[in-house]
Parts: structure tokens; sequence; C-alpha cells
């Protein structure tokens, strides 16, 4: 008991300093970052410029064609018509998702009853289900939404499921014995003991998402994103089509990295005091 | 055989029946599914005060009567008093010390240490303090910020014990709490619980499967046979009081009270 005065600089030393090696380390992988995207674009000017496909853009050409797009506005409003069924649509995958998969993780009858159907809705080739989809809601924003809730859905839910039965049953029954009742029980140990792994479900969710409304806008109806890659194909404009889906591409991965960022900021003190 | 020999150095402590008892196992039993006895027909009641120790090979059930006194199982059959009032559930005069330490890696060793207190409504300020006694009691003063991640084995036990030993309870219950932590931390860990008893004036119960660790600990140890689980022998090791640590491992009553379990157990291990 009487190490503790010991210990304690022993650990203190090495984290006094800690702020200059990472910020140190964190300058080098910025570095490493910017290299690797410019070998990237480099790669694929070279590619772009030995013309081994007609319809393959250089990256220059695509990068002015972006900035095209921005400057006349028909990015921007793409965007805008693509985020509407995928927020509403990401929205609901989110609040349902949760809290059914925490349903199923706690309770044996809700699983028994619910998870079919996600594990359905996960299997089946969401691409073949939307024909079915347009049918009954049309080529509206209803079958858009439809689309990003099918395929974000079931991966929120079932990670979500997972996340609450892998919950130590120690630190339950440590909940149970120091007298907490069911309510605390969920609340200060199951959610936040399965959250990390609902979060991986989460960024998985997102992306698919992202999957979900392209994949609506380029088979319904051509509309925001979907419409501008459709129409760019159509005219033979391959710089601007390029642009278009590597600017979606890019969104999704920054969308799902700040969602990563967000988890780390809000919900894992421990890792934050690791760095 | 060891009994005899004992003599020579001290009279062994007879087994008597507690005189003030604050738990009392009456006729508990534990069926696992239909046919698994774990626990049968058990009576046995702990002395107020006394660190006593469940011994015996794996599979006699010593974990799950633990839990049976700490409300955490229901027993198949029979009852168990705290204070003369029959177990339902877990209660505020027990706190349990867990095997795998059950520490919540998200939070601080603070707020780890002051959790059961927050499941009792104690407000944060007052919780706090008191959480804060208690680190700095079992000897991690200025970890209080640390995440479990950043604690070794031991450390992280001792929060497990700041935890119980914060909500004051009459009584601890510990599941092995000791077999996760390397050898030379729980010989520490062991005298430091001898002082924690003579702080802290508070009933043991203490599982384990290692025979040095009981009769090193113990006041009474209660030996389990396995299946089904009953009660096969109980010992108090008549080891002189107030030796310290170093010599007690070389005691004789200490070693061939260590033989004569090993003896005991033998049969249930080959």
């Amino acid at each position: 008991m009487s190490y503790s005065p010991t210990a304690q600089p022993a650990f203190a030393g090495p984290r006094r300093d800690a702020p200059t090696i990472w910020s140190r380390i964190g300058e080098v992988t910025l570095f490493w970052k910017i290299l690797s995207v410019v070998i990237f674009a480099a790669l694929w000017e070279y590619a772009g410029r030995t013309g081994f496909n007609f319809s393959f853009p250089t990256f220059s050409a695509t990068v002015s064609a972006f900035f095209e797009m921005v400057a006349d506005g028909s990015m921007g409003a793409a965007y805008l018509r693509t985020l509407e069924p995928l927020v509403i649509g990401l929205a609901f995958s989110l609040i349902v998702g949760i809290s059914a998969g925490v349903a199923m993780g706690l309770r044996r009858d809700v699983e028994w009853f619910t998870l079919p159907v996600f594990i359905v809705m996960q299997a089946a080739p969401m691409a073949a289900l939307i024909p079915l989809i347009t049918f009954v809601y049309g080529i509206g924003l209803a079958s858009k939404v439809l689309a990003v809730v099918m395929l974000s859905l079931p991966v929120i839910a079932i990670n979500s499921y997972k996340a609450v039965r892998n919950v130590p049953p120690s630190l339950v029954s440590m909940c149970h014995s120091f007298m907490g009742n069911r309510r605390q029980q969920i609340f200060q140990i199951v959610i936040p003991a399965a959250s990390p792994m609902m979060f991986a479900g989460l960024r998985l969710g997102v992306a698919e998402g992202f999957s979900g409304v392209v994949l609506a806008e380029l088979l319904i109806t051509p509309t925001g994103i979907g419409d501008l890659i459709t129409y760019h194909r159509s005219v033979a404009n391959f710089a601007h089509m390029y642009a278009t889906i590597a600017s979606i591409v890019l969104f999704a991965i920054i969308a799902v990295s700040t969602l990563q960022w967000i988890e780390a900021k809000l919900f894992r003190p421990e890792k934050r005091s690791s760095k | 055989m060891s009994l005899a020999l004992a003599k020579k150095y001290e009279e062994p402590t007879p087994v008597t029946k507690p005189s003030n008892p604050i738990i009392e196992v009456r006729g508990v039993s534990k069926v696992y599914g239909n046919d698994v006895v774990a626990l049968d027909n058990i009576n046995i009641a702990f002395e107020t005060g006394h660190l006593t120790s469940l011994l015996g090979p794996s599979g006699c059930g010593k974990t799950t009567l633990l839990k049976i006194v700490a409300g955490l199982l229901q027993p198949t059959a029979g009852e168990v008093l705290v204070k003369g009032k029959p177990v339902t559930g877990p209660g505020p005069e027990r706190a349990f010390v867990f095997q795998d330490f059950a520490l919540m890696p998200w939070a601080s060793v603070m707020d780890n240490a002051a959790f059961g207190l927050k499941m009792q409504g104690v407000p944060r300020s007052e919780r706090e303090d008191k959480a804060r006694h208690y680190i700095a009691e079992v000897g991690l003063a200025g970890f209080e910020k640390k995440y479990p991640h950043e604690l070794s084995g031991g450390m992280r036990q001792r929060v497990g014990l700041a935890r119980a030993l914060a909500v004051n309870a009459d009584v601890l219950l510990m599941d092995e709490p000791f077999s996760a932590v390397d050898e030379q931390t729980r010989r520490k860990f062991q005298e430091d619980l001898f002082r924690l008893r003579e702080v802290e004036k508070k009933t043991f119960l203490f599982v384990t499967h290692s025979i040095e660790e009981a009769v090193y600990v113990s006041d009474r140890i209660i030996m389990l046979s396995p299946r089904p689980g009953r009660i096969s022998e109980i010992i108090d090791p008549a080891i002189p009081k107030g030796i310290n640590p170093d010599d007690l491992r070389r005691n004789d009553v200490y070693l061939d009270t260590v033989e004569q379990i090993w003896q005991g157990i033998r049969k249930y291990v080959e």
C-alpha cells in the first residue's frame, strides 16, 4: 500500500511532455497523408494522360470539372436533393435501429420476434427489391428514404443487438450487487459498455445509407447526385461524372470519420486520457 | 495427523458454533438445470468480524454459495439470513468483490470506486469524498483520474476493493479476488487484507482455490467437496496472533494446516 508515491511520478513523468511528442507524431502522419494523396493524384493524372480508356479523364480535368459544377450551382443543388432522403433515412435507422437492437439484446421475446426480420433485411440483395418499392411507394421521396433505411437499419440494429449481448455479465451483476435497479443497469452499464460496438455498427450503417441513397437515385428516378452521374454519363462529360462520383465517395468518408471523431470526443473518456 | 503435530506448538482452537453470527445459511441447495447439484443442503453460520474462507476443488459450488449469500443467485431450496433477515436480493449490508474486477472501462478510478454509492443515490460531492478516502485506504491515492486500462491487475482489484469498502457494508464477499493478479502482488494484497480487517472491522467471506491463501488469511476455513457440493470439513487455523507475515510462512502450524487440507482435497483432484 506504500508504492503509490513512487508509482505516481513514474506515471506522471512521460505524460508531462506527452503533448509535444503526440503533436509531432500528428504532424508526421499529416505529412504522410498529404504525400499519399499527392501520389494518388499523380498516378491518376498519368493514367488519364496515357489514354488507356476513352472515358477516363485526367485528375486535373476532374478537379476542374468539380469546381465548374460547384460554381454553376449544380453540385450544391444535387447534394441538397440527395441529403434529404439520406438524412431522413439515417435518422430513422438510427433511432429505430438502436432501440430495436437494445431491446433485442435485453429481451429474449423481442429477439425471437424481431431478429429474423433484420436478418432477412440484411441478407436480401437491395437492388432487387428497389423495383418492388417503386411499385408500392412510387418514385418520390418515400421510396428513396426506404432504400436508405433498408440498407442502413439492419446493420445498425444487428450491431446494437450484438453489442448488448456482449456486455460482460460480471459488470451487470456488479451493478445488481450494488443494488442498481434495472433502469440503472441499462443506462449506467449496458449502454455505455455496448457503445463502442454500437458505434462501429453506426459507422457501417451510415456507409450503407450512402449506398442506399445513390442506388435509389440511380435506379428509381435520377435526382440529386444520381441525376448528375446519369446526366454527365449520357452526354459523355466523363470528367464531370468522375468528379461527382469522387465527391460522393469523399463525402461518405468524411461523414463516417466525423462520426468516429464524435464518438472519441464525447463517449470515450478513457481513449482521450491515453493520448 | 497434522492436528497431533500442531499440538506441539499451540492448542488448536476447537471448532465452535459462531456465538454472534452475521450470516446464517440454512438448508441451502442449488440445482442447475435438472440434475446438476451445485450445492446440497448447506448449513453454516459466519461469525461477525471474522474472515471465513470457502475452499474446495473446482466444481464444489463455493462461488455459487457466495453468490447466493450475495443475493445474486436464488437458491433452489433453503434460505440465507443476514443479521436475522432473509435474503431476497443484494442488500446494503453486503458488498461484492469480483474475480474479474468488474470495473467499468469508460469510468475513472474515482467513478468506479464511487459507483456503489451512486447506485444508492448519494450526492456527487459526498460520494467522491468517501470514494477518495477508500481509494487512499487501498493505496491508490493520486490515481483517482486514471482509467482501468492504465492500471496493473493488482491495482485494478484495489479499485474493486475500494468500491466495496466505500458503501460501508458489514460483510465483504470476495470471489477469488486475487486469482487474476500475479503472485507478488497477491502476497502484498493478502498482507493488506490483514491490516484492512483490523482497521475496518468488517466480516469477510472469501472464496479461494488456493490452500495457502486460505490458511494464511482466514479465521475459519470451510471446506467444500464437489458433486454434490457439501461441507466436508471446518478448520480453524490455530496460527499465533500477531505473527508477522514472513515468520508465518515458515510457521509449523501454518505448514501443517496446509498439508492437512491438501490431504483432504487430494482425492477430488486425482
